[in-house]
């Protein structure tokens, strides 16, 4: 059984050189991930040994507000959901869906952004910035860090918009529309992270 | 060896995935829904609270990994799984240490 498997690969893989090369690809990509994970990782920490240096500012249960970062949540998770359909009809080699599918992950993606730079806006406002303590500056250290992955994941999915739209589906494209797929599905982890260890763990 | 590409996995798994993924999105939705209930309509002791946010986020986190990312133990995904798992034990490490080292700091230095 799974000696036939392995040698249907081979076969496979011979016919298609390019296969092999783009699922290494991948793979060096999900590396790049568990990198990723480890920065996350050193600013949670940073977060929690700072989260209570308040310095007579405001602590975690004035700031933060439950049924919005609930909103935030929930755009993340429709987006993650989307994409997988996006995903789908790439299997299915129907670029038009691609596009229709990602173009939805993309707008949820950008109500989220808009959504946690107005919490910042908001907060900067009333005088709470990261300046004020060093347990803001850790709070907008790491969500911020996470916006801005979700940012560069936005611009990355505007460009693979374009590119299906002109080249249909390709190794390449359907390459980088994996390496996208586990980058999105990878912030949305981190995601579960910020709002369990920042938010929910902040307000208890 | 390493394989993973979905575009050419064969037809018959699009319709599992395709289940996968809606699985995925309401086990979430509803790991997401409980925490945060459980937060603004508390009902339990804090503690108990903290304890159970934290557990289901860890469950939502491998659901995520299940059904999104779509890791298992299967061979094609070993090397995934083996970085994950080794960037997992760099984590506790980063984490737990910092956290214990700052804490005895604290009790240490500055509450005597």
């Amino acid at each position: 059984m799974t000696n036939t498997i392995l040698e249907k690969d081979i076969a496979h893989t011979h016919e298609q050189g390019h296969e092999d090369a783009g699922s290494l690809r991948i793979f060096g990509f999900w590396i790049y991930l568990m990198t990723d994970c480890i920065l996350f990782a050193t600013l949670f920490a940073g977060y929690a040994v700072l989260r209570d240096s308040v310095a007579g500012g405001p602590s975690t249960v004035d700031i933060f507000e439950l049924p919005y970062v609930l909103t935030e949540t929930m755009l993340l998770l429709f987006s993650s959901i989307t994409y997988g359909y996006a995903m789908l009809a790439m299997n299915r080699n129907e670029p038009k869906y691609v596009i229709r599918w990602l173009g939805l992950t993309f707008l949820l993606g950008l109500g989220f952004i808009g959504m946690e730079i107005n919490e910042f806006h908001h907060l900067i406002q009333e005088g709470y910035g990261p300046d004020r303590s060093a347990f803001l500056t850790g709070f907008f250290t790491l969500v911020g860090t996470h916006g801005a992955h979700v940012a560069t994941g936005l611009i990355w999915m505007a460009v693979l918009m374009v590119q299906v739209r002109s080249s249909g589906i390709t190794d390449s494209t359907s390459t980088r529309l994996s390496c996208l797929s586990l980058f999105w599905h990878f912030l949305d982890v981190v995601w579960i992270c910020v709002f369990t260890v920042v938010y929910l763990l902040g307000v208890v | 060896m390493y394989h993973q590409s979905p575009v050419h996995s064969s037809a018959g798994t699009s319709h599992g995935s395709n289940r996968s993924y809606l699985i995925g999105f309401i086990l979430s939705v509803v790991l997401t829904i409980i925490p945060f209930a459980l937060v603004m309509y508390p009902s339990l002791p804090r503690n108990i609270t903290a304890w159970l946010v934290v557990a289901i986020g860890a469950i939502q986190i491998f659901a995520h990994l299940k059904y999104f990312l779509h890791l298992d133990t299967a061979a094609e995904q070993r090397w995934n799984l083996i970085a994950l798992i080794f960037s997992a034990v760099i984590i506790l490490l980063l984490v737990g240490l910092s956290l214990w080292i700052m804490d005895s700091i604290h009790h240490n230095m500055l509450a005597h």
